[in-house]
This record gives structure tokens, C-alpha cells and sequence, in this order.
């Protein structure tokens, strides 16, 4: 069982060795790195490659751990009580199944994707320890004990908001995704436009690395971005001639509005592109 | 098995664990990877590094152990980045290629320890000195064929140089770089939540309670949502001395402003004395009296200074001692006066904190702050919010 890459998702080298290590040492994989570079994409890609189950936890700010093993309904409970409804005897049928007793109780190996662990609380990882470790939890409701049939793959996202506990990290692998170079950046535009004419991916790959290098954006516009921009270029029919007027009042490229997603951002490159323009005689 | 490798990293401020070690031995038992050198640097890496700030010393790291050239008695490894900037590319024929001598590696690394000893500036081109584009071994953006790399792209010979030594995570070293993204993640420190304002979410455990008191009956609850309920008053030294580093404050700013609810600014050039100010371009004429910020606002704001704290030393000590105008009382009685309003204060000093102890100004204002004066590095920054949270 060996993830390496699929034909929708351009994984390097540096990154299969991560997560082939998390699959065979049984380890929870964490994944950091720009937004944009395809951390979320990973979790659905190796759970297709490897044709296994996907179960996937956004978590938000206001998530609790708890809400990954399960929740009891006491409202619920509350009120058909009132109502006198016969289910009220037993109590199993308001334990309502999070996504980490899902995958525990699956009858196959899973892939569990944490999105996004860093818009937790900041105890969040530290409530989930144990349960990442031994991959069981207790259910008290039930007194009962949920113990995973496979150890399931774990794939955490973060964005880097929070500095998460050193017991956590320890226990995970680590990879930081880092923004692809020219060469791989041409095999994902290639994954995603199989057709895409050769003069045209240059000529944007060029626009889209220089733009990257502008000092001073407030958000450097990543790989998603590029693909969107790269749609958009397509559906409109831009001929690559009109990517290589450097010289002209259009230094700012078509369609920069799926690049650059901030304001600021334009007027900035508007302004270099101004100066750049008087420059030239 | 691999112990000495793991003691070197830990000598070298990994923060590396056994069970990390033993999960690593495990991978290797399991054959994940092959006898490639590459393969076990990816591996390790992702397997005893949890943090892409430590990739860079990690790098380091692995590249002394296999090497082993830690033995270097007097080598520093860092050059300065400027004698490296790409300056221009040398184009080399085959045969100049050829007519390069190939050195060993032992030899290489002596010679540079001594080039290194000798150089004093940065140079570009020519055949013997480190730095840019020429055909001496070291350096980078030139060519010879068992080159050692410092710094900077690779211009696409591609003869030299393993994955370690690119060092393309320098970047991300905390020591180093501040970026508002880095400055929001070091200021969210000082968050602290708490419910305020219209009861709008369901209280359950309450709910709970209270049903159960009640009887049986459903008695709902309500609170209030969580809200930041931190405060913070920054006052920003602007002008002369300072200019040098507006690049750094802006950043802290714009950071500073997204995190928090309650944020007020104000300006001072080099210490705060009886007038502050809101506007900078207007700072002569709207002035605002300092008493006033003192009553305005109350004892649980905290208060964070920015300014190099780079003076005469008069300027604090004395009455009439400011480079602008006239003032009555010292800048320390101002200083103690806005300290005592408000206890929870902290000083960020975008000067090398190395070099603080050379300027009496700066010696001065720590000493009013009681140490509370840290560098303006994301270091500096998370170590003055936990003061400041404390």
C-alpha cells in the first residue's frame, strides 16, 4: 500500500515519503504550508489512490474534541421524554457518532481528515492525544469503550494560526508543503489542462512567477489561484501574445482579478505597473 | 544505531524526542526508504522536525553531521547574504569548463575556512574570492564542478550542492524574518476570550441544570457570545532615528490592528512627554495631552511601546531635555507616570538586542520598563506577549 501521486494531484517526492511513512508506521500525518498549495486536496487524494474510506472533520473555532468522538443529544432526549416517547429508555439512540468513532468503527482501513486544527481552541489538540495514540476513547454515557478496528490515517491540516503543543507534535509526522517550483508547477498545470497550449502555460507561468515576486503583496497568490486564472484564460480565449505585452499600457495581466484577491494588492501592482511604464521612453 | 546523529541534532537545539528517534529506526526497519542519502534526509526530516521554522537548522544540522566537518575549528557559517546577491551570471564555454580543476573536498572546505578568514567585502566575478557569479569553488551563480553553494539560486549547472544545503527554509528560521502573518500568529498570545454583550447562544449545560430544578420542565438558557476581550494601547515612536525601521512597525501595525477590538495608537518621538500624537502628518498642530490619554482610558488596557529607544540620554533624564521642544518634566517622570496607569507594559525594540547594551538611552528605558524590553523578532515579540499576558 503505496501513495504516490494520482493523476489529479502532483505529490513531490519529499511529500510521498510522509505520508507513506504515516501509512506504514501508523502515525498521524501533519501537513502545513500556504494556503493554497493543496493540504486539504491530499487527505480525499490518497484515500482515492489507496481506495479507502474518506471520513473528514472541519473544525471551526467553536469545535470541541468531544464532537469528533460523539455528542449526547440531551435535548432530544429532553423532549421526547415530554412527550413520552418510548425510544427515552435507551439512551443509545441519542449518542449521536462523531466523525472519529465512525472511522474507528469502520469495517475497513479509513483516511480521517482534521482540517484545519489550528482554528480550534488552543486546548483542542491536547484533548485528542489519547485518542490519536491509542486510537480508542471511552463513551460514558454507555460505559463502554471504542477501540479502533484499523487504525485509521490520519491527516491533519494547518494554517498556522496557533502554535500547537509539543506532546501533540510529537506524536505526529510533520511535512510543510512548499511552494512548488517552475518544473512541478508545469506537471500540475499539465494534471489540470492536459491540452493546455504549450506558448500559453509559459507565458502565464512566467506572469504568474513574477507577480509572486512583486514586494510587498499582502497575499501571494498560490497554485489553486493559478488554476482558477488559468480556467478563466481558456474559457475567455486569451491568445498568449496578449501575456508577453510587457511594453504596453496593459503590463497588468487579463483577468488579474483570480490572482490578486486583495485591493490593496491591485492598486499596489497598478502602481509598479505605472512606474514601470513612465520608465520606459 | 543513528544515537550520535540523534545526540548532534539535540546538541543543536532540536528539540528531538526519543519516541521520534524510535519511530525513525522503526521506518528504517519497515525499508521505507533505500540506501539513498536524499531518501533518509526526507524521511528524518519529516519524521524529527515538527515545526517548518526548525527546517533551516535542521538542514544545518544534518549537513555538519554528514559531512563532519563540525571539527572546523573557527569556521562561521553564516556569510553575510549581500556578498552572495546574484550580481551577474558568468557564461562559461565547455573547454573553460574542463580547464577547471576539480578539488577535493577536504581541500575545498580548508580553502574556504581560510578565504573566509581573509575576505572582508563582497565580490562579484573573478576566480578566487566567495561571491557571485565567478569560477571560484565557493559562492554561488557560478560554475566549477565540485562547487560549495552559499546562498542564492542555482543557476542550473547543477553539478554541486545536496538538498540540505539550499537551505530554501531560511525564510521560515523565526529568528530571522518577521512578516505580518508571523507578527499576527506571535500577537494571538494575547488573546483572551470572554462573554460579553446580548445572551444569543444556548447555554446547554445550564439548560440541563435548570430543566432538572424546574422539575422536568424545559427552562432554556442563554449567554453571551465569546468576544476578544483584550485591550491594548500602542504608542509608536516616529521620526529621526526610527526611519530605518518603519517597514518593521508598519508590519506590527497592520498585524496588530486585525487582532484586536480595542486598539488605540499613538505617536511620540523618541520619549513620551506631555503631547502625543494621533496623525502623524499633523503632529504640530493636533496634540494630544498625555493626561488625557491617562484618564481616558482604564487600568486593564495593556500598554506596548515601539521605538529603538536610541537617544541622549538627557532627553530622558531632564527636564527641557527633548531634541523638539521645551518640556517641563523629564521623560522618565512620563514614562513611570503612564507605568503606573497601567502595570501591564512591555517594550518592543526593533534594534539588535545584542547590541542594547552599548547605548545608555536604551539601558535607561529597560531599566524604567524593569526588563521588560524585548527584540522586535518574532522571538522577542512572543516573549513580550507572554509578559504581557501574565
Amino acid at each position: 500500500m503505496k501513495f504516490q501521486g494520482t493523476d489529479t494531484y502532483v505529490a513531490t517526492r519529499d511529500l510521498t515519503l510522509a505520508v507513506n511513512a504515516a501509512i506504514a508506521l501508523q502515525r498521524p500525518l501533519l501537513i502545513k504550508g500556504e494556503p493554497g498549495t493543496g493540504k486539504t486536496l491530499l487527505a480525499e487524494e490518497v484515500a482515492s489512490a489507496l481506495n479507502m474510506p474518506l471520513f473528514q472533520w472541519h473544525i471551526k473555532s467553536t469545535t470541541k474534541a468531544q464532537q469528533g468522538l460523539y455528542e449526547y443529544d440531551a435535548v432530544s432526549r429532553l423532549r421526547d421524554s415530554q412527550l413520552g416517547d418510548p425510544r427515552v429508555e435507551d439512551i443509545e439512540h441519542y449518542i449521536v457518532h462523531g466523525v472519529l468513532w465512525q472511522a474507528f468503527e469502520c469495517d475497513e482501513p479509513s483516511v480521517v481528515l482534521i482540517d484545519e486544527i489550528d482554528k480550534a481552541d488552543i486546548e483542542f489538540p491536547n484533548d485528542l492525544l489519547r485518542e490519536l495514540d491509542r486510537m480508542e476513547f471511552h463513551c460514558y454515557e454507555l460505559h463502554r469503550t471504542i477501540k479502533a478496528k484499523h487504525r485509521p490515517l490520519i491527516i491533519i491540516t494547518s494554517n498556522n494560526e496557533k502554535e500547537l503543543p509539543d506532546a501533540f507534535l510529537r506524536r505526529c509526522f510533520f511535512h510543510y508543503i512548499k511552494f512548488p517550483d517552475k518544473e512541478t508547477m508545469q506537471r500540475i498545470v499539465a494534471v489540470h489542462f492536459p491540452v493546455l497550449k504549450h506558448e500559453l502555460l509559459k507565458e502565464a507561468l512566467e506572469v504568474f512567477f513574477d507577480l509572486r515576486e512583486v514586494p510587498g503583496l499582502k497575499k501571494k497568490p498560490s497554485t489553486s489561484e493559478l488554476i482558477d486564472w488559468l480556467k478563466l484564460l481558456l474559457a475567455e480565449d486569451i491568445p498568449p501574445e496578449a501575456l508577453r505585452a510587457k511594453e504596453a499600457k496593459d503590463a497588468i495581466p487579463p483577468l488579474h482579478g483570480a490572482l490578486l484577491k486583495n485591493e490593496q494588492d491591485v492598486h499596489l501592482f497598478e502602481r509598479i505597473a505605472f512606474m514601470a511604464r513612465r520608465k520606459q521612453p | 544505531m543513528l544515537v550520535d546523529f540523534f545526540l548532534h541534532l539535540k546538541s543543536r537545539q532540536l528539540p528531538v524526542s526519543t519516541n521520534e528517534l524510535l519511530a525513525l529506526l522503526e521506518a528504517l526497519e519497515a525499508r521505507l526508504v533505500s540506501g539513498s542519502l536524499d531518501d533518509f534526509y526526507l524521511l528524518s526530516r519529516a519524521l524529527l522536525v515538527k515545526d517548518e521554522s526548525l527546517y533551516d537548522r535542521f538542514d544545518r544540522a544534518f549537513g555538519e553531521y554528514f559531512r563532519g566537518i563540525e571539527a572546523l575549528p573557527g569556521f562561521a557559517p553564516e556569510v553575510p547574504e549581500e556578498w552572495l546577491e546574484l550580481a551577474a551570471r558568468k557564461h562559461l564555454s565547455e573547454a573553460d569548463r574542463l580547464k577547471l580543476q576539480k578539488l577535493s573536498y577536504e581541500k575545498i572546505f580548508e580553502q574556504l575556512k581560510e578565504r573566509l578568514a581573509e575576505q572582508k567585502e563582497r565580490h562579484a566575478g573573478g576566480s578566487k574570492w566567495i561571491g557571485t557569479a565567478g569560477t571560484s569553488p565557493y559562492g554561488h551563480g557560478g560554475y566549477n564542478p565540485e562547487g560549495v553553494r552559499i546562498g542564492g539560486e542555482s543557476v542550473g549547472n547543477r553539478t554541486a550542492i545536496k538538498v540540505w544545503d539550499q537551505r530554501e527554509f531560511r525564510n521560515l528560521d523565526d529568528t530571522l524574518d518577521l512578516g505580518v502573518r508571523n507578527i499576527k500568529v506571535a500577537l494571538r498570545r494575547l488573546r483572551r476570550f470572554a462573554r460579553k454583550g446580548a445572551a444569543t447562544e444556548l447555554d446547554l449545560d445550564g439548560t440541563i441544570a435548570g430543566t432538572a430544578r424546574n422539575g422536568g420542565w424545559l427552562d432554556l438558557h442563554l449567554r453571551p457570545e465569546r468576544h476578544n476581550a483584550v485591550k491594548v494601547l500602542l504608542f509608536l515612536d516616529i521620526g529621526g532615528s526610527m526611519d530605518d525601521h518603519i517597514q518593521a512597525c508598519e508590519e506590527l501595525f497592520s498585524a496588530a490592528r486585525a487582532e484586536f477590538k480595542h486598539l488605540e495608537h499613538f505617536y511620540f518621538h523618541n520619549c513620551v512627554y506631555e503631547g502625543v500624537w494621533k496623525d502623524n502628518r499633523r503632529r504640530h498642530d493636533e496634540k494630544l495631552s498625555t493626561w488625557d490619554v491617562i484618564h481616558t482610558y482604564g487600568p486593564d488596557y495593556k500598554l506596548v511601546f515601539v521605538g529603538d529607544a536610541s537617544m541622549s540620554p538627557y532627553e530622558i533624564a531632564r527636564p527641557g531635555g527633548s531634541v523638539e521642544h521645551w518640556n517641563e518634566e523629564a521623560g522618565a517622570v512620563w514614562l513611570e507616570r503612564l507605568l503606573a496607569t497601567w502595570p501591564h507594559a512591555a517594550w518592543l525594540n526593533p534594534q539588535q538586542e545584542a547590541h542594547w547594551g552599548y547605548t545608555q538611552s536604551i539601558q535607561m528605558i529597560e531599566q524604567l520598563l524593569g526588563k521588560r524590553m524585548f527584540p522586535l523578532t518574532i522571538d522577542g515579540l512572543e516573549r513580550a506577549m507572554r509578559s504581557l499576558s501574565k
